[in-house]
């Protein structure tokens, strides 16, 4: 029996497990213009849930919302219970940088520092004072980067700049780097869009090692993709979800014409 | 002829050539011929080969045709008979050119109406050259360029490759005039350092421009010692100055670009730069009127030994004017650093003072640096604030409160009034100014060489 068939067995077992990331009602506005309207949705510690939907519908802004990125915009509004582990992010309890440091993210573009790769990797542990001897980072960045599948290609070049890499190895970089803060959940926003097929199979790889780990969230143009590495799928539409449930189910069998028409091919 | 007037005829001249052949190639078209460029490409394809080498030629004319006009005076009989006392003879002969200009009716010297119409005619003559030498490139530049128009002829390139030179010989202009100073400050340079070793000039830390005028004399015999003035200018403009600007500017510039709301942002930035608009003299009446008696003040109740003009008043008035600077080239490569570095920052749980401590301000750094350097050179240039609040005493101390002199301040002490140019006290003002003019170019060739390093970081 392989991995790919335990984790269909559990899914559909139904346990009762309880959700990693909760949102409830979730509406989120840029200025007047209403992005997301209405969602609910969960997420699970040990799966990757994928979200698609054509351009602008939604998802990026949604999965922004999770670590409280669209604080950084000064016009985004966000409505609704947003709960991590039962807590409410919103609330004022709970601090951003704690929340951020908790639910990590990677870009659609890779942004590392301009630093050294081992700076860049540093950086995360050193603001939340995770290590307290260089050793101990020095262990950090070795694990990270090799749970990020980047640590045989850089090991002698530690302290090179990490915008010297190529665009895959900085992105495996930024997702070694989020790792580095021990995070519960990873954020992905389109992490492969810019990189080529060969780099994009890496990050592919990396994604499935990663599960169970993690609770991943990704954010993909590429229904392919969703449909190869992540266990749930979510579809948006014009702000909408439209149809939430188990990835198989989603691309074999979906219960909204909308999600038949997309993933068919006939609209986005 | 004036030249001025023949100026006027060739731009007439080349303009209706130029409508000309526009009407004459808008007739081709409308024969039916398929044009490579369109007609008003043509017109100013004639216009430029007509109109540009012609007043060319009639703008050096004007510079050189002075010194024919004197030659050929002199060698007149009236001009030979002149006194050969230089400076007599310099007199006669520029009364001799205000009365044949008309801007004089009669002359102090008898000999000078003499000499004016020979003046006129050798001006008449040598203008009515000029003017053909600029009427015959004139006709050659034009029977080029209509020759060549016609329908398949690329007048659009021909226009294309005159805009080129054009733009080039703009840019030369600066650079000429540049080195024009440089050579102009270098002469004056040399004749100083045969009166004065420039060892001393350099090393010196005695600074005494007054020398005897009469052989017997008393007084100084003069000392040319400019360390004194160069430690003040760099205490007031790179150190005091400095201390004042680099922190006040770096902060503003981080408030305004990372924590200042979009309407906040839109009213402080334009009323920083104001500062920047306000004329120096400004700041130097503000300098020795309000702060420098403030500062006084408050050294005589330190127990400082401080003087009503002093370092600290211009050095602080100096950073105030600095700031803008500052702020304006930390403002931009901080904005220039991409998003998605703050972005990758926050995501991580970094706090926003975290972020631009260490990651927006480093990726910012080189920028910022050559803002510093770049204010550093305009501000151990800036005279009028120093002149009114700084002083004169050249005095090598490092007590804020005491008063130091500046290059500048010199410069304008040994320059203002009647001075004779064959003095040790006048040349050195060039000797100080060409010192000055290689630091500030210095620090702006590694200022822009630091700034163009950064431009390429995020390409």
């Amino acid at each position: 029996m392989n991995d790919t068939t335990t984790a269909t067995a559990a899914d559909t077992s139904a346990a009762p497990a309880l959700p990693k990331m909760r949102a409830e009602n979730v509406n989120v506005f840029y200025g007047d213009k209403q992005a997301i309207k209405d969602v609910s949705i969960e997420i699970f510690d040990d799966k990757v849930t994928a979200f698609i939907g054509p351009s602008g519908c939604g998802k990026s802004t949604f999965l922004r919302t999770l670590n409280r990125m669209n604080d950084t915009i000064p016009s985004a509004r966000v409505e609704g219970l947003i709960e991590l582990d039962g807590e409410d992010i919103h609330a004022p309890a709970m601090d951003v940088v704690q929340l951020r440091a908790r639910v990590g993210m990677v870009f659609q573009k890779p942004n590392p520092f301009p630093k050294s790769i081992y700076e860049n990797i540093a950086y995360g542990p050193r603001i939340h004072g995770l290590t307290s001897s260089k050793s101990d980072m020095d262990a950090i960045v070795e694990s990270s980067l090799r749970r990020a599948g980047l640590w045989d290609e850089v090991k002698d070049r530690l302290d090179e700049s990490g915008t010297a890499l190529s665009g895959g190895q900085q992105q495996r970089l930024c997702i070694a780097r989020a790792i580095a803060v021990d995070p519960e959940v990873i954020l992905m926003d389109e992490p492969c869009s810019a990189l080529d097929p060969i780099a994009t199979a890496k990050i592919e790889e990396l994604i499935h090692e990663l599960r169970g780990r993690y609770a991943i969230a990704i954010v993909t143009h590429n229904m392919q993709q969703a449909a190869r590495v992540s266990q749930r799928t979510a579809f948006f539409h014009l702000g909408n979800l439209v149809e939430y449930g188990e990835t198989g189910q989603i691309f074999t069998n979906p219960t909204q014409q909308r999600t038949q028409d997309y993933i068919t091919g006939r609209y986005g | 002829m004036s030249l001025f007037v023949a100026a006027m005829i060739i731009l007439v001249l080349a303009a209706a050539a130029a409508f000309t052949t526009r009407t004459r190639v808008s007739g081709l078209r409308r024969g039916g011929e398929r044009l490579h460029s369109l007609p008003g490409y043509h017109g100013i394809y004639v216009f430029l080969w007509s109109a540009v080498p012609a007043l060319l030629l009639l703008a050096i004319w004007a510079i050189v045709q002075g010194g024919l006009v004197e030659q050929a005076v002199l060698a007149s009989p009236a001009g030979q008979a002149l006194p050969d006392f230089d400076l007599q003879r310099d007199a006669i002969l520029s009364e001799a050119r205000a009365i044949a200009g008309g801007y004089q009716s009669s002359g102090f010297y008898p000999q000078s109406e003499a000499l004016a119409p020979v003046h006129a005619a050798a001006r008449a003559h040598y203008g009515w050259m000029g003017a053909g030498v600029a009427f015959t490139a004139f006709l050659v530049g034009l029977l080029f360029a209509m020759r060549r128009t016609g329908a398949a002829f690329r007048a659009r390139t021909g226009v294309e490759r005159w805009m080129m030179v054009v733009l080039v010989g703009a840019s030369m202009i600066a650079i000429f005039t540049t080195l024009g100073i440089v050579l102009s400050l270098m002469f004056e340079t040399l004749l100083f350092f045969q009166k004065v070793n420039p060892v001393e000039f350099l090393f010196g830390t005695q600074w005494s421009p007054q020398t005897a005028i009469r052989a017997d004399q008393a007084g100084s015999s003069g000392a040319f010692g400019s360390v004194p003035l160069f430690w003040g200018t760099i205490f007031i403009g790179a150190i005091i100055a400095m201390i004042v600007a680099i922190p006040l500017g770096l902060m503003s510039a981080i408030f305004l670009t990372q924590y200042a709301h979009a309407r906040v942002r839109a009213w402080l930035k334009p009323i920083l730069e104001i500062l920047a608009g306000v004329p120096t003299v400004v700041y130097g009446y503000f300098a020795a009127l309000t702060v420098a008696p403030a500062i006084r003040d408050l050294g005589v109740t330190l127990g400082i030994p401080a003087s009503s003009e002093s370092a600290l008043a211009a050095g602080l008035v100096m950073g105030i004017m600095i700031i803008p600077f500052v702020s304006s080239m930390a403002d931009d490569s901080i904005a220039a650093v991409p998003q998605a570095m703050n972005d990758g920052s926050l995501a991580l749980g970094a706090t926003r003072s975290e972020t631009i401590k260490k990651v927006i301000f480093p990726a910012a750094l080189p920028g910022i640096v050559g803002g510093i350097l770049l204010a550093v050179s305009r501000a151990i240039g800036e005279t009028m604030i120093v002149v009114m609040a700084a002083g004169l005493a050249a005095n090598l101390t490092a007590n804020p409160f005491a008063s130091v002199t500046t290059v500048t301040v010199q410069i304008v002490q040994l320059l203002t009034g009647d001075q004779e140019f064959d003095s040790a006290k006048t040349l050195a003002a060039f000797a100080l100014g060409l010192v000055l003019f290689f630091i500030t170019l210095l620090l702006n060739l590694y200022a822009l060489r630091v700034v163009r390093k950064y431009r390429e970081a995020y390409e």
